[in-house]
């Protein structure tokens, strides 16, 4: 039995053509096939109008649902097109693969949307996100408002858990992260300081910097990363896997069940992150200061005590706390609004990780503005 | 009460008397009236009209993507109703309330528990939040509902150590974990083996018999629907209304629709 497909012309007597197929109309039989038959009824002087099946050898699904295909697609263009001749088999294959009507045999085309129309969804996309996040935030006050009446309601049982899991499990990472920062900021400054004689304002420079400022940028970005990730992953899945719904059905709120633990967890740990991550960023800029500019800890010390004040401690811990807080809202949000299974599991993440991100380099800016102009004011 | 469509049961007259009960003893525990489900713009179904009767083992039933689902998340109020009502014990069906032990019980389809607790941590939790019990006596019940659902000496497995039909059993102890009255399930034997599914029909039963829990489930399992229900409702996709509301038995021996005769024995669309 022959592998391929042979197609044979036979001219009608009204002058149209016929194509007599034979040998196997299959899967197997390939592209080859595939493209030989439609290539015959293109390029055929006289129009096609029947396919003889009657000496084709084998035919299986794909080969009916080509010649299904080719049938509507024909008879759409106003050119009908005949099947004749099929044996039983074929016969019952083609009846099994059949379509109650040409449009359905094909493939529906997708809607390709005008520019406009794609301005109008982005824009009416982003009035709904920002109804979410409206949402989310009054969900939140009000399960706030509820804790603080009701302070049995709030899942405490798990705050130690999480707590060890955004903090502790993280003082590796974030202290190796922090320690090279300070490192980094050293290093590049060390050859100008050098230049001018100032080698031990390294100390105010690494110093200022970690305290007001990296420390508690750094620390919220690896959190978001490990933490803020994974409650939007967890809280996705939740949601995909009907457990916010039975919450819900066992009476319970899911902002003082899942996301009120996860704000006092973060809010408590992301201040002892970041003020661990100051210590390293120094310790990372003494390092520098000590092989690159010759000076001594106890110098590099005292320049530091002398260089930062409570006020700057203050502003990066306050930071710290108000990046957890975003943190945890943004990735509880995002989490709690997955739609369409693991594909919106993995939306949810990317979008609460990348809107987190942004977030904080805008508050930070806002932040360090209002820190600024109480220093000077 | 909803319109009878295959003449075994005219507007108006009585419901048949179900769990062994005289009708004049049956409350209405669940009220739909006028209901229309769906998703935002899009009717699923509507014209909905039917009561479940306490002590009943109430069917939704319906081929794929009919509304069954939405329809069960409607009764519990999980979805709003885009028209009409929904009434359980004379009281309208919002969101279940917060603050407020729940009114009923609800299995989901995939079990739904909390993946981090253990099973004797998902059972107890109802028990923690809404009972002032001690520790000890919670950890009692819930290990008890555990036995009852054939899970005994499973308590401290967490829920992806064990298979999808102890998840959907752990799922109902949970859901039993408050002694509700009306328990909601949503595709209870759905991918379970015959065997699974027989014991879980049984257990519904004997909740049913013994307990006096009026069972409301979502499915489309046939031998499990002419086990357990004593009356059911039957939805089709498209067809806009209830296509059938009665005794499963009797509609699959009486019925005239061909919708319901081709539903209840298991033939195809085109027989």
């Amino acid at each position: 039995m022959s592998d391929t497909l042979r197609i044979e012309n036979i001219e009608l007597p009204d002058g149209g053509a016929e194509l007599r197929l034979g040998g196997r109309l299959t899967l197997a039989a390939g592209a080859a096939a595939w493209d030989q038959l439609r290539n015959r009824c293109a390029s055929t002087a006289s129009e096609v109008r029947r396919i003889d099946l009657s000496a084709l050898e084998l035919v299986d699904g794909a080969g009916a649902a080509e010649l299904l295909s080719l049938r509507a697609r024909r008879s759409m263009a106003g050119r009908p097109l005949e099947l004749v001749g099929a044996s039983e088999e074929t016969g019952q294959l083609l009846d099994l693969y059949g379509c109650p009507n040409d449009h359905t045999c094909l493939k529906e085309a997708p809607p390709s949307p005008t520019a406009l129309e794609e301005v109008g969804k982005a824009t009416v996309g982003l009035l709904e996100n920002a109804r979410d996040v409206l949402d989310e935030v009054g969900a939140l006050v009000s399960a706030t408002a509820r804790a603080i009446r009701r302070p049995r309601s709030v899942n405490w049982r798990e705050i130690p858990q999480l707590m060890e899991r955004a903090g502790a499990d993280g003082v590796p990472i974030i202290a190796l992260i922090n320690f090279l920062v300070g490192l980094i900021i050293a290093l590049q400054a060390a050859d100008q300081l050098k230049r001018y004689g100032a080698n031990v304002f390294l100390a105010d420079l690494v110093g200022l910097t970690m305290t007001r400022e990296l420390a508690a940028l750094m620390t919220a970005i690896i959190v978001a990363g490990r933490s803020g990730a994974a409650y939007a992953a967890e809280l996705g899945t939740m949601r995909v896997n009907e457990e916010i719904d039975a919450l819900r059905s066992l009476g319970l709120d899911a902002q003082r069940f899942l996301v009120m633990p996860r704000v006092i967890a973060l809010a408590a740990v992301a201040p002892l992150l970041t003020l661990l991550g100051m210590v390293l960023g120094c310790l990372g800029g003494l390092v520098v200061a000590m092989t690159s500019l010759e000076l001594t800890p106890a110098i590099y010390w005292g320049e530091l005590q002398r260089a930062i004040n409570l006020l700057d401690i203050t502003e990066g811990l306050t930071k710290s706390v108000l990046f957890a807080i975003t943190i945890v809202f943004i990735s509880c949000q995002r989490g709690l609004g997955t739609r369409g299974g693991a594909a919106g599991v993995g939306r949810s993440t990317t979008s609460a990780v990348v809107a987190i991100l942004f977030s904080l380099i805008v508050l930070d800016a806002i932040a360090s503005t209002l820190f600024n102009s109480v220093r000077n004011g | 009460m909803a319109e009878e469509r295959t003449g075994t049961q005219e507007r108006g007259t009585p419901v048949v008397g179900e769990a062994g009960l005289p009708d004049t003893d049956q409350k209405i525990l669940v009220r739909a009236r006028d209901l229309a489900i769906g998703y935002g713009r899009k009717v699923i179904q509507q014209s909905l009209d039917f009561e479940i009767r306490t002590g009943a083992i109430f069917a939704i039933l319906g081929g794929s993507g009919c509304g069954k689902s939405t329809l069960l998340r409607t009764l519990i109020g999980m979805q709003p109703p885009l028209e009409g009502e929904v009434e359980i014990a004379g009281v309208e069906s919002l969101p279940p309330p917060l603050d407020t032990p729940p009114p009923f019980g609800v299995s989901f389809q995939s079990g739904a528990l909390f993946g981090s607790r253990t099973l004797l941590e998902n059972v107890a939790l109802p028990l923690e939040k809404w009972t002032d019990l001690d520790q000890r006596a919670v950890e009692a019940i819930a290990l008890a509902r555990l036995r009852l659902v054939g899970l005994g000496g499973y308590e401290n497995y967490l829920p992806a150590e064990i298979s999808g039909g102890m998840q959907k059993r752990a799922g109902i102890a949970r859901a039993l974990a408050l002694e509700p009255r009306l328990l909601f399930l949503d595709e209870p034997s759905a991918g379970l083996d015959p065997v699974t599914s027989v014991e879980l029909d049984e257990l519904l039963k004997t909740l049913n018999r013994n307990l006096g829990v009026t069972v409301v489930l979502v499915t489309h399992e046939l031998d499990s629907i002419f086990r357990i229900a004593t009356r059911c409702i039957m939805l089709e996709k498209g067809a806009r209304g209830i296509v059938a509301l009665g005794d499963p038995r009797e509609l699959r021996d009486a019925s005239d629709d061909p919708r319901v005769r081709r539903f209840f024995n298991r033939l195809p669309s085109s027989a």
